[in-house]
């Protein structure tokens, strides 16, 4: 059971209806993909890249029309299982504005408990701990439009884990955000993994945000571009930039060096990696 | 003259009640004519407050504003020749998008203008190809568009009305990266064609790097600085401190600077860092770069 | 500015009265009404004043805050008033032309007055001492019998919450829009009424598409938390009725009886 993945996609395509053209769109194209239990897995594409569409398969929002997507073994298409398979994989979507549904903080935060049909009092010590687990729960009476940006995310992530779930799904969940808010939001997920063992799919276009999970997987026109670690994926600087999206600045900056002929190594990410093999190279 | 120039303005929130706030104090700025400004700072800073005040949609608890010399609270009546004159496009402007067609609802700018029809027909066009949107776009439902079509046309709504001043608050929230340099691509192209004054805010100082003359810091409901980009990013440290983010790339070079290489301290584009670096590397004997 | 629109009434606090089941001061609440009509002797009037008055001291809500709620009813209760005075037959005490006043009519509207204000006292105590959420959870838990005759009870509960919910949100909204729309030169404040109407045109149809677009978002999430209509849902917070609320009632019920007492064996003074 543990090296199961928790999630597995093979050959899933799909295609999406255009209403305005009248026309089949094909919005996903052979995708196979497996999701490690405890990983924290980024998933990055431009708009229209299939990246969302994808997500929306992991809890059964979406059905493959070919290929199949099976959740701890569940086979998304098994209806009866829909509500196993929406417990175990929840979702966090854009706007933190429309995913809120009660008017105090607490009783969002027990809204999918309370639909699962939790006893009371173990609902109670689940909200607690999740507004705990996210840090909000000096502020559990508030109500939601009181809050900030990034606060009314981490309470959407609380609903959430309340529920208990093996993996968080993520779709653009600091889209929305100043840098404060989007900074709270990352902070609290790259946690949810490390101390509660919680696996996360994080959607983003943001690749400073793809390069703190442990595996990048670039969506382009509905297939899976790149797939390995942020060092392995950020090393095509010129395949993402050609595909429309950003590297970090210190990868664009060694690898514009190394094209003018000096010698580093090409798979630098952070700060700090950048600084030393830059002095390095000033002290041979 | 300055293009824009505020006295002491000061606008407070909720006064005379527990919630009182100053949204800005005591603002003293002059922006002159053709600048490029990057506005930052951080939610609550005051930034969305000021750039309200610019074209009379609030009105100072104290203080005043002129636009092209003019005070614009000297007669209320005629507040809204300066919604004309300073053009405001707010954050996710898709959102106030309300016509049948595209033509109609960028052309909703200019009627309230008063002009005659040939002459809307010829803004709405310029304003189009500003934005980059094709001219077949014009007869279709805005509600039909992609998310980054929508916002093009809100942009092209104001733009429309040709204004002395075009402020943009955030124009890139929630854009992919190709998305967010079209934009940006196009207000300079905008900029640098009609000559105009134009303020950026936004959340990020690698896009405000890339494209402004200058910025401004906003901190607390006060001016931190008003000054060149180059000046600003010598004092990256101090931003830094304020919670607001500065690019990776001047780090790194303010962690070189830490280590002892001789480097410059306001690096702030990757193009600029690899030209620094270069310099650095040839003047010490290495040989590379040719 | 729009946002300064305060919802409800709601007066946070934490006194007996706040903290009593809403179920119970619905209730409660109703059976006040059906007493301020019980009182046919004005005898028992202070009886019927006494209640409200007391709960307000108890909740610790300000007078004035009492009497904000009673400024906007004055027109109809004088109107009232003055209609019970004019046309009720009796002993005349005054005539001009067909307009009399008779002794009888002025007894109706000085009773009807005073029915009027408690009645709208009464209410406001439920409000500024319930919070919308839990009034709401007292209706769905008060009308869940009527689940058995197919009475939506929870959905009405959680069309209720959820509007609760995003009324500030689209508040803010419409003022963000508003805001917009001025930018681009469009004229809310002149003009004549069609042109006003037509002026809201900008305004009103970003909001729909906007409410439209977050209804069907709200409902994805929803969907995603496992939401199923009522059925096998439990809920976190538990209703009890404590020692308050059975001396609530017995209290209120004391001033029914006292009320009928005085109907039945105090002559009236008229």
């Amino acid at each position: 059971m543990s090296t199961q993945p928790i999630i597995t996609a093979r050959d899933v395509t799909f295609y999406y209806f255009e209403e305005a053209d009248n026309r089949q769109l094909l919005a996903l194209k052979g995708v196979s993909l497996e999701i490690e239990r405890g990983s924290f897995v980024a998933v990055l594409g431009h708009n229209g890249s299939g990246k969302s569409t994808l997500a929306k398969h992991f809890n059964a929002i979406l059905l493959p029309t070919e290929g199949t997507v099976e959740v701890e073994g569940i086979d998304t298409r098994e209806e009866e299982r829909i509500y196993d398979i929406r417990q175990r994989v929840g979702m966090v979507f854009q706007n933190p504005d429309n995913q809120l549904v009660a008017t105090i903080v607490e009783e969002d935060v027990a809204f999918a408990c309370e639909n699962l049909g939790v006893p009371p009092d173990e609902i109670r010590r689940r909200v607690d701990e999740a507004l705990k687990a996210v840090g909000m729960y000096e502020l559990r009476d508030r109500s939601p439009h009181q809050l900030s940006g990034g606060q009314k995310q981490r309470v959407a992530i609380a609903g959430i884990i309340a529920m208990m779930p093996d993996c968080i799904v993520l779709d653009e969940p600091t889209a929305m955000l100043d840098p404060r808010g989007r900074e709270e939001v990352m902070r609290t997920i790259r946690q949810l993994q490390e101390e509660f063992g919680i696996t996360i799919v994080l959607i983003t276009h943001y690749m400073d945000e793809a390069a703190r999970a442990d595996r990048v997987v670039v969506m382009d026109d509905g297939r899976i571009a790149l797939d390995g670690t942020p060092k392995e994926v950020f090393r095509h600087v010129g395949l993402l930039k050609r595909i429309g999206l950003d590297v970090p600045q210190t990868t664009d900056l060694v690898h514009q060096l190394v094209a003018a002929g000096l010698e580093l190594p090409d798979d630098i990410l952070s700060e700090q990696e950048c600084i030393d093999a830059l002095l390095s190279l000033m002290e041979e | 003259m300055s293009i824009i120039r505020t006295e002491h303005l000061t606008h407070v929130y909720s006064e005379g009640t527990p919630f009182r706030s100053a949204g800005i104090e005591d603002i003293n700025l002059e922006i002159e004519r053709g600048e490029m400004v990057g506005v930052i700072g951080h939610t609550g800073s005051g930034k969305s407050t000021l750039i309200q005040h610019l074209n009379g949609l609030l009105k100072p608890t104290s203080g005043r504003v002129f636009i092209d010399g003019e005070d614009i609270w000297a007669d209320p009546k005629q507040i809204r020749r300066f919604r004309f004159k300073v053009g405001l496009v707010f954050q996710y402007p898709e959102y106030q998008l309300f016509e049948e067609t595209v033509f109609k609802d960028i052309a909703f700018g200019p009627g309230n203008m008063g002009l005659a029809p040939e002459e809307i027909e010829r803004r709405v066009h310029d304003a189009v190809q500003f934005v980059g949107l094709s001219p077949d776009t014009l007869q279709k439902s805005p509600f039909e568009l992609s998310g980054g079509q929508k916002r093009r046309v809100a942009i092209a709504g104001v733009i429309a009305m040709e204004p002395e001043v075009l402020i943009l608050d955030e124009p890139c929230a929630g854009l992919d990266p190709r998305g967010r340099d079209q934009i940006l691509g196009q207000i300079r192209e905008y900029h640098e064609e009609r000559g105009s004054t134009v303020l950026i805010v936004s959340h990020s100082m690698e896009d405000i790097a890339k494209f402004a003359h200058k910025v401004l810091v906003m901190n607390g409901a006060h001016v931190f600085d008003y000054d060149t980009v180059d000046r600003i990013f010598s004092r990256a440290d101090e931003i830094e401190a304020m919670g607001l983010s500065i690019p990776q790339i001047t780090r790194v070079f303010m962690g070189l600077r830490a280590r002892g290489l001789d480097v410059p301290a306001n690096v702030y584009t990757v193009e600029q860092g690899r030209e620094a670096f270069l310099k650095a590397y040839r003047a010490k004997g290495g040989a590379a770069g040719a | 500015m729009l946002k300064d629109i305060t919802l409800g009434q709601y007066f946070p606090g934490n006194s007996a009265i706040h903290r009593m089941d809403p179920r119970m001061k619905i209730i409660l609440t109703l059976v006040y009404i059906a007493m301020l009509f019980a009182v046919s002797n004005p005898l028992g009037l202070p009886v019927a004043f006494a209640v409200p008055l007391a709960a307000f001291l108890i909740a610790r809500i300000p007078l004035g805050m009492a009497l904000k709620t009673l400024k906007p009813m004055i027109p109809i209760v004088l109107f009232t008033a003055v209609l019970n005075m004019f046309f009720v037959d009796g002993v005349v005490l005054w005539q001009w032309s067909f307009f009399r006043i008779t002794v009888d009519g002025l007894y109706f509207a000085g009773m009807m007055a005073t029915r009027i204000l408690l009645l709208v006292l009464g209410t406001a105590l439920l409000t500024y001492t319930t919070s919308p959420i839990s009034l709401t959870d007292g209706i769905e838990r008060l009308l869940s019998p009527l689940k058995r005759i197919h009475f939506p009870a929870h959905e009405l509960a959680m069309m209720m919450t959820i509007a609760l919910r995003f009324i500030p949100t689209l508040i803010e909204e419409t003022d963000k829009i508003m805001s917009a729309q001025k930018a681009r030169g469009a004229d809310l404040e002149s003009g004549g009424l069609i042109e006003r109407a037509k002026a809201l045109i900008p305004i009103l149809i970003p909001l729909f598409v906007s409410a439209f677009r977050r209804a069907e978002e709200l409902a994805l999430a929803m969907e995603c938390r496992c939401y199923r209509g009522g059925e096998g849902r439990t809920r976190m917070k538990q209703l009890h009725l404590g020692p308050v609320d059975w001396i609530s009632a017995a209290v209120m019920a004391a001033g029914l009886a006292a009320i009928l007492l005085i109907n039945l064996f105090v002559p009236s003074v008229i």
